[in-house]
């Protein structure tokens, strides 16, 4: 079998991607056009602003992906260009809607975050090009993933143990506050986090997957490899104990269980795993009153002891009722009634005004994104892309989850943005970061190898 | 790996089921009670958003919508306030719209009404705010004016009491003023505050100004209600120039005995008004009778008619049958139930309205639109036309007969003798008459309705008159005119001389006003 037709035959799908860049554009346009048309009675110059931010993305993003990357899932950047495009039009109808309030009480909005959020897209596609230019070869982050653990260890410390008042904001001590600038460097550690998980499971999964004692038909790990995961739960508890941080610690204890399960395949550390995290979340709510007041205000949301604190809640489920199933229209509702609308409540915004029908949409978009993601894993060649696919996937998965689930009352609220969605310069930033490793797996995942193993072709069969 | 990544998605698909599923739940199951929450302010936000429709009287808007600079974007002001309020009622955005036509034609106002949903499309499409409709009423500024001015006391404080007046060919409310009044617009500011303390001491308040009195108030009808017993005489063949019994003294249950009635009224027996002789205090014509408003004569005349037939005549004007709308509700009048109609010594004191005779002030003005207009009742009404946004017309009220109440002929005899009330020397009406307008003619009846339980005792009197005015031998309009104990005990002429006034203004300010001769 002669290897050029094959390589030939295998399209570049790069041409779809552009088809849907152009869809995602125009979807983004219809809702700043909705939200002027509903707002002020007629369009007005800014439209041409928020189409420009999609297009220049996808533009950028694409013309880079085709010189470097050729072989990428095609609609992994046209899903991040369209969430990345409404969440920029949400925010900044947010904008208008706190400064029509501000106003309306006699008083100004000073937090405009509309501009900056555009500011942040275009370093996180800077961030974005670097990336997929500099990694060429996923693999070689493996090399680095001690060192990249270490970074990653260091940026979740540093809000811990930093002073308050350089990384408090609203009870959780997760930010990093220098004069004008904050940053959530969580949003990156999860990232370094996963690639050194990925790269540490690699090397000694062999080990990890060696049976210990059976106990009800399930084969469970030997005492002393318990230690990377007991780790990871130290860890965890550690930015819950100082951070008050419910989300973070979930989203990295969820991120190290599923690595672990994927790597070893073991259903027992899953167990293990929800053991430990169910121990540690019931003492979190035995020592921490935030933590309670949380799960108080989850339970019982309308109580009259939680008028204050269930406000948030209150007024988000309000939102979310009153949308009802067309929602109210882009620019009509009052999402800006919901403390903090932008960021951890953007998902209750657009359930407000899109309707069920809009909320659905952007689930179904993530469900995508997560789906090509794993896919991606699925086809990589190498453990290791397959173990950094599928963290980077789960991610976005279980982050989307926990927002969700927070702002509809289906689990305690926990305080993560929304991937691409939410106003906020780390998470967006992290999140294009994520993007570039995701397409630089696809994209070795269908790159026809020049001389490909007997073991890798059969699992080229996999589709892509 | 590639069997634990599948398992990892077939986990992260059940977690988006749950989502998908608990989204349902809010958006879809709990929708509607989250929206309808008092604590969820979108729903009063977007009531605010856009300007509720106006209330409208021959042109003028007696209660509209200005744009506000704060959050809620629409401030509802009622600039004639006291003089409309028992119309409007009011729009708060704490107290909702409880009374008057701002509840009766909410849908409308806001905007709601499935008529308005084409209009509200177009709203879409254009990208406008969707606008409410406005209510056109069928109120005439002249007579509302002219009524709630004549309210006013000798003291400059509002008299408690209500004028109700009538197109008797129409049956539409021409007036309707309940006093003491107050100022809606207080209720309908944005200031939770002020909204609060204005409506407790309005609540708190034992003249009860927020109560519609024209409506919702029962009265005892007094002598007005001779008009119904003089109906039921002269349609089962009385004559208006018939002598019938007027002695100074009515034993219902002894018709022979003669003689004077027990201090006190100790037992049934019924004198006229501070013990006055009719006519010679032995038989008087029906028509001075009813002139000169003899209670003995009547309650002999209605116990010789029977209950019955009064029941059946109260029942032509109106009283005892359904709630009308007009479209704010209307109090059921009552000519009373059971032993008032059988045992004569009660049929005895309904037939000059006391007892348990119970009218509003709308159906006092009915039995003398009734009158007016050949007999013929009409259905009164209070909104002429509702207009969509664009005032295009939504309905158009077309006036409807509620019955035909006596025959033609019937209706003018008892015309004639309701004109002697107002012209003949022995008349209690006399103040009612207008002199200055050229080939007007009014007539009435006069009340003077003990409030307490027996005669002579308790606080005054409540004052009424029922009367109307025809120009150029039309039915022009039907007043209706109660003054809370505006009257004086045992002085029938007072009803005359406190009520009868304020009809005679309102009836004057509207033919004034209303050019139309012929």
């Amino acid at each position: 079998m002669s290897l050029v037709p094959a390589q030939l035959r295998i399209p570049t799908r790069r041409n779809v991607e552009l088809l849907l860049l152009v869809f995602a554009v125009v979807i983004v346009v219809a809702a700043e056009a909705s939200v002027e048309a509903t707002r002020d009675g007629h369009l007005s110059s800014r439209l041409a602003t928020y189409a420009a931010v999609p297009i220049a993305v996808g533009l950028v993003a694409h013309v880079v992906i085709r010189r470097v990357a050729r072989y990428a899932d095609p609609l992994l950047l046209p899903i991040v260009v369209l969430l990345n495009g409404l969440g920029l039009v949400m925010i900044h109808r947010l904008d208008q809607g706190l400064q029509t309030q501000a106003a309306e009480n006699g008083g100004t909005f000073s937090g405009v975050a509309a501009p900056s959020q555009v500011l942040w897209t275009a370093i996180g596609v800077a961030l974005f090009v670097a990336m997929i230019v500099l990694i060429r070869d996923h693999r070689v982050l493996q090399r680095y993933a001690y060192t990249l653990a270490l970074i990653g260890v260091f940026l979740l410390m540093l809000p811990a143990v930093l002073p308050a008042r350089f990384s408090e904001v609203n009870g959780a001590r997760i930010w990093i506050r220098f004069g004008g600038l904050s940053m959530q460097p969580g949003e990156f550690a999860k990232i370094l986090l996963t690639i050194f998980g990925a790269a540490y499971l690699v090397a000694k999964r062999d080990v990890l997957s060696l049976a210990g004692r059976r106990f009800m038909g399930i084969d469970f790990p030997r005492g002393r490899d318990f230690g990377p995961l007991l780790a990871a739960w130290l860890i965890c508890i550690g930015v819950l104990v100082r951070g008050h941080d419910l989300g973070t610690s979930l989203m990295f204890f969820g991120l190290f269980v599923v690595l672990l399960y994927v790597a070893t395949q073991r259903a027992s550390w899953v167990i293990v795993g929800t053991v430990l995290f169910a121990g540690g979340a019931y003492v979190a709510y035995q020592l921490f009153s935030n933590v309670q007041v949380r799960v108080g205000v989850w339970l019982h949301t309308f109580a009259p002891n939680h008028v204050n604190d269930g406000y948030q809640l209150q007024q988000s489920l309000f939102g979310l009722g009153t949308g009802g199933i067309f929602g109210t229209g882009l620019g009509a509702g009052h999402p800006e009634l919901v403390p903090l609308p932008a960021t951890d409540y953007i998902f209750a915004s657009f359930g407000e005004e899109l309707g069920l029908f809009g909320a659905s949409a952007l689930l179904m978009l993530y469900a995508l994104f997560v789906a090509r993601g794993l896919a991606a894993g699925l086809a990589v060649r190498d453990a290791f892309g397959k173990l950094l696919a599928t963290g980077l996937s789960f991610l976005v998965g279980l982050q989307v989850f926990v927002v969700v689930a927070g702002v509809t009352r289906l689990l305690p609220e926990t305080g993560l943005t929304t991937p691409f969605l939410s106003y906020g310069g780390s998470s967006l930033v992290a999140n294009y970061a994520l993007l570039a490793l995701l397409l630089r797996i696809s994209d070795a995942a269908r790159r026809p190898a020049t001389t490909p193993p007997r073991e890798q072709r059969e699992q080229e069969a996999v589709p892509a | 790996m590639n069997s634990t990544i599948r398992k990892v998605a077939a986990g992260l698909a059940v977690l988006l089921a749950a989502m998908f599923v608990n989204l349902n739940f809010v958006q879809v199951v709990k929708g509607s009670a989250y929206r309808d929450n008092p604590a969820n302010r979108r729903v009063l936000l977007n009531e605010y958003s856009h300007p509720r429709g106006n209330i409208v009287v021959q042109g003028t808007a007696i209660a509209t919508s200005v744009p506000t600079k704060d959050e809620l974007k629409y401030l509802r002001i009622y600039p004639q306030g006291p003089v409309y309020a028992a119309v409007t009622g009011f729009y708060s955005f704490i107290y909702g719209s409880p009374y008057g036509i701002e509840s009766a034609e909410n849908s409308v106002l806001s905007g709601s009404d499935p008529r308005l949903f084409g209009s509200h499309l177009a709203d879409l499409l254009t990208g406008r705010n969707p606008r409410g409709g406005s209510v056109q009423l069928s109120l005439n500024k002249a007579a509302q004016q002219a009524a709630y001015a004549a309210m006013k006391g000798a003291n400059g404080k509002m008299r408690p009491g209500a004028v109700v007046a009538l197109d008797p060919t129409t049956g539409a409310i021409l007036a309707m003023v309940s006093t003491p009044s107050y100022d809606p617009s207080v209720l309908s500011s944005h200031d939770s505050s002020t909204i609060n303390a204005a409506y407790q001491a309005l609540n708190n308040n034992p003249a009860q100004p927020m109560l519609n009195r024209a409506l919702d108030q029962l009265y005892p009808p007094g002598s007005t209600f001779k008009i119904v017993v003089a109906a039921a005489a002269l349609s089962s063949g009385y004559q208006p120039a018939q002598v019938i019994p007027a002695p100074n003294n009515f034993w219902p249950l002894q018709p022979k005995r003669v003689g004077a009635c027990p201090a006190g009224l100790s037992a049934p027996c019924v004198e006229n008004f501070n013990g006055e002789t009719c006519a010679n205090g032995v038989n008087a014509q029906l028509i001075f009778a009813f002139a000169k408003s003899c209670n003995t004569a009547f309650a002999e005349l209605g116990v010789k008619l029977g209950g019955a037939q009064l029941a059946a005549q109260a029942k032509l004007f109106g009283m005892d049958g359904a709630r009308l709308q007009t479209p704010l509700g209307v109090a059921v009048s009552t000519i009373g139930t059971g032993s008032d109609l059988t045992d004569p010594a009660a049929l005895a004191q309904t037939s000059f309205g006391q007892r348990d005779v119970r009218v509003t002030p709308l159906q006092d003005a009915m039995f003398a639109a009734a009158v007016a207009n050949e007999g013929s009742l009409m259905k009164p009404y209070l909104v002429a036309e509702e207009l969509g946004p664009d005032l295009s017309p939504l309905s158009k009220t077309t006036p409807q007969q509620l019955s035909q109440t006596m025959q033609p002929g019937v209706a003018q005899q008892l015309q004639s003798m309701m004109e002697a009330v107002v012209t003949a020397p022995e008349g209690t009406g006399g103040l009612a008459q207008i002199t200055d307008i050229p080939g007007v003619v009014v007539g009435g009846k006069t009340g003077t309705a003990d409030t307490g339980v027996t005669s002579g005792s308790g606080s005054a009197p409540d004052a009424l008159f029922t009367g109307f005015a025809l120009q150029g031998g039309n039915p022009k309009i039907a007043v209706a005119v109660v003054l809370e104990n505006g009257g004086v005990n045992g002085n029938e002429s007072a009803g005359g001389l406190a009520a009868a006034p304020v009809a005679k203004a309102v009836m004057e300010a509207y033919l004034k006003s209303n050019p139309g001769h012929g």
